[in-house]
């Protein structure tokens, strides 16, 4: 078997085109998946920045909420950011109350926790993993990790919150590195993908 | 995408990819007009990515006349309260203190829009002055990169609002994505000539052609009405859709909100599009926008 993992990125709502790019840019095969048939055929899942209840509707309203909770439990190596983060957690605090999540880390994530978008910032982060000096952290009204299970690590923390964390083959983060140009995280990802194939 | 400077040392707040990476989280969604509370949850249930928060939909402004202004704090602030998804608001175009109002309410994002009344016949505001990110309608590429360097963080193709009618968003955005597409085949030495055709400054003309698209988040707005519009919007080249008058002048807002968020994700498949289009009820009566006087045209006012 080629050793280039087939990556989809989740293309229901959010910044689907620019993890595309990045995962081109970490050497995987990227294409968008919205139907279960197309879940089917990658090998990994990219869960993109968005808003989360919308997209967590459409997961519900399309099918997609029962295959993707599968193909997580099933071991699929998965990443979300931001919203994606959100749909990984098992357990959501602030989000709504028909609010639909994938689970697949156990944590807990509090939706907008670091407040509306006047408060979104940008800053340095040390990734636990990840070499080169700290990656940028761009943060729109971004979640955190209110508190993780004893088969979580965190990675990363900004001002004495977790904002990245890895259980297994599921990786979450709150910021947006497909926004920066700096394509390690995503490297990262692609080999946890490669470990595994 | 283009690459911004990298990360600060200490954080920073309102820099331009915070700004512009906002619009990016709202790709593939629907912007709904809302006038309270009740509609803004309404439209949140549907699965809209955001709401517009003004006091009256643009069908109402055209239909009272008079001048249209930013809308009341309380009203805005009542919706802020209502719903967990980003919430935007309007300011008359070149009223930076209307803007200023409104950022300090909290608000995600500012349209400073065409909609209401203008309240300067020469000048936008000055953007790059605010933390809270901005929206502008335009209905030319030279409109679009005029705004992005006077610091917008997302452009809407204008269309015109309140008029149910889509012929006019469509005319704009094929405009726009047209000029885009003339400048990926133009060389270095017309780039200049081209700036100064389009009124625009020279280095974003030279981003535009090298990215063959906006630097910014491109949505379609002013005239959808219908599932079937909002898929032809994305189909057409638009990230995203704005719905104004459309939803909640319609017979069955609810439903008909629902129905455009799903033709709007699925804007390439027209099974969805027509299952989306089932039983919808009565949509908003249209106007036909060649009837409408050029003073009575939207689209009209920016510079």
């Amino acid at each position: 078997m080629d050793n280039t993992p087939v990556i989809g990125v989740l293309a229901l709502q959010g910044d689907v085109r620019e993890h595309l790019i990045a995962l081109a840019a970490a050497d995987a095969v990227a294409r968008p998946v919205r139907r279960p048939e197309e879940l089917a055929e990658v090998d990994a899942l990219v869960i993109p920045g968005g808003e989360s209840t919308t997209m967590s509707k459409l997961a519900v309203l399309f099918g997609m909420l029962e295959p993707l909770r599968e193909r997580v439990r099933g071991g699929m190596p998965v990443y979300g950011t931001c919203a994606g983060m959100i749909m990984l957690a098992d357990k959501l605090l602030d989000g709504r109350e028909d609010q639909e999540t994938l689970g697949g880390i156990d944590m807990i994530v509090r939706r907008n926790a670091f407040g509306r978008q006047n408060e979104s910032f940008e800053a340095s982060i040390d990734f636990a993993g990840i070499d080169g000096g700290p990656v940028e952290g761009v943060f729109i009204r971004a979640p955190w990790v209110e508190s993780v299970g004893a088969e979580v690590r965190v990675l990363a923390t900004y001002d004495g919150h977790t904002v990245a964390v890895r259980q297994g083959n599921v990786l979450a983060t709150s910021f947006h590195p497909e926004l920066t140009g700096d394509d390690r995280v995503h490297a990262y990802f692609v080999d946890m993908v490669r470990t595994g194939l | 995408m283009s690459t911004l400077p990298s990360t600060p040392q200490t954080p920073e707040t309102g820099t331009a990819r915070v700004k512009r990476g906002m619009a990016e989280q709202l790709k593939g969604g629907v912007i709904m007009d809302v006038v309270n509370a009740e509609q803004a949850k309404i439209a949140e249930d549907a699965g809209a990515v955001a709401v517009m928060a003004l006091e009256r939909v643009p069908a109402d402004i055209r239909k009272d006349g008079g001048v249209a202004r930013m809308s009341d704090p309380n009203m805005i602030e009542e919706i802020i309260g209502a719903v967990s998804i980003p919430v935007m608001a309007k300011s008359r175009i070149g009223h930076f203190v209307e803007a200023q109002v409104l950022q300090s309410l909290g608000v995600d994002y500012i349209d400073e829009s065409e909609v209401l009344t203008p309240a300067d016949e020469v000048n936008h505001s000055d953007k790059w002055a605010f933390t809270t990110p901005f929206v502008c309608g335009a209905t030319n590429l030279g409109e679009a990169l005029r705004r992005i360097a006077e610091g917008a963080a997302m452009i809407r193709s204008k269309g015109e609002a309140g008029t149910g009618n889509v012929v006019e968003a469509v005319r704009h955005l094929r405009q726009i994505k047209n000029e885009i597409a003339k400048l990926r085949g133009f060389d270095n030495n017309e780039l200049f000539a081209a700036a100064k055709e389009l009124r625009a400054p020279y280095e974003l003309v030279k981003e535009v052609a090298e990215l063959g698209k906006l630097p910014v988040v491109l949505f379609s707005a002013g005239g959808v009405a219908t599932p079937a519009d909002a898929a032809l919007m994305r189909q057409l080249g638009a990230e995203g859709v704005f719905v104004g008058s459309g939803i909640f002048k319609s017979g069955d807002p609810a439903k008909r909100a629902a129905a455009i968020v799903k033709a709007t994700t699925f804007f390439d498949d027209p099974k969805v599009i027509a299952d989306a289009s089932r039983n919808l009820g009565e949509a908003m009566v249209g106007i036909n926008c060649d009837t409408l006087p050029e003073a009575e045209r939207y689209a009209n006012r920016g510079w």
